[in-house]
């Protein structure tokens, strides 16, 4: 399991490659990546995220060891960026590994929505007249509530 | 001795990003009524706290939460990872 908080952007593909090289008793490698999505208007400049350093990788490997016992992952990689970031640019990443695929799924799954509002990090947006924080919304807390 | 530290707007809003405060708040809610009634910036950033979510040395918890032995408290809005 490798838990990555940087400012720096990562290289998909290598991130991809290395994970699913890993591994011979797994059948089953399942990505996601999260990208920097200009607004409906075009007027998103860039996104600034804010974290809290120490409680981010301490809340990160959390969810990914619960995600690990639940669905018996082979393994699981969590990368998550902070700072400036352009629209189109890479936020994050998380891979999980599992024996067949549907744990792979539904574990990289439970990694995204716990990731959106139990991880703590905040998003600014810096639209071309001003900027404004992101508020959470209501359907990525309700969306928890699934994995009981 | 706590070391209380603010992210996004609520940082923005109190004017900075953490602070060491002398006190013997024995929960969370009585630290935050000693903010409130500091300045009009803290009242501000602690009127609604429907809003804001806490962490007592780095773990989510509520604001009924006990202060007790606690090093760290951080204020913040609800988070948007992913």
């Amino acid at each position: 399991m490798r838990i990555i908080v940087q400012s720096d952007p990562f290289d998909f593909g290598h991130e991809a490659n290395t994970f699913a090289q890993g591994h011979k008793d797994q059948g089953a490698v399942v990505t996601f990546t999260g990208i920097v999505r200009d607004n409906a208007d075009h007027t998103l400049e860039r996104m600034v995220i804010e974290h809290y350093p120490g409680m981010t990788e301490k809340a990160l490997t959390k969810i990914a060891t619960e995600a690990m016992n639940r669905w018996e992952l082979g393994d699981a990689l969590v990368i998550h960026r902070y700072g400036d970031l352009a629209v189109g640019e890479m936020i994050m990443m998380v891979a999980t590994a599992s024996r067949h695929r549907k744990n792979a799924f539904e574990a990289a799954e439970y990694l995204m929505d716990y990731l959106k509002s139990r991880a703590p990090f905040w998003k600014k947006e810096f639209l071309n007249d001003g900027a404004e924080w992101v508020d959470a919304k209501d359907e990525d807390e309700a969306s928890l509530d699934r994995w009981g | 001795m706590l070391e209380v530290l603010y992210f996004a707007w609520v940082r923005e809003r109190i004017g900075l990003p953490k602070e060491r405060v002398e006190t013997n708040a024995a929960t969370v809610m009585d630290l935050v009524e000693e903010l409130r009634a500091r300045e009009p910036r803290y009242a501000a950033a602690f009127e609604d706290l429907s809003a804001l979510r806490v962490a007592v040395d780095q773990d989510l918890t509520d604001f009924d939460a006990s202060l007790v032995n606690a090093r760290e408290v951080a204020f913040f809005p609800p988070m948007t990872g992913g």
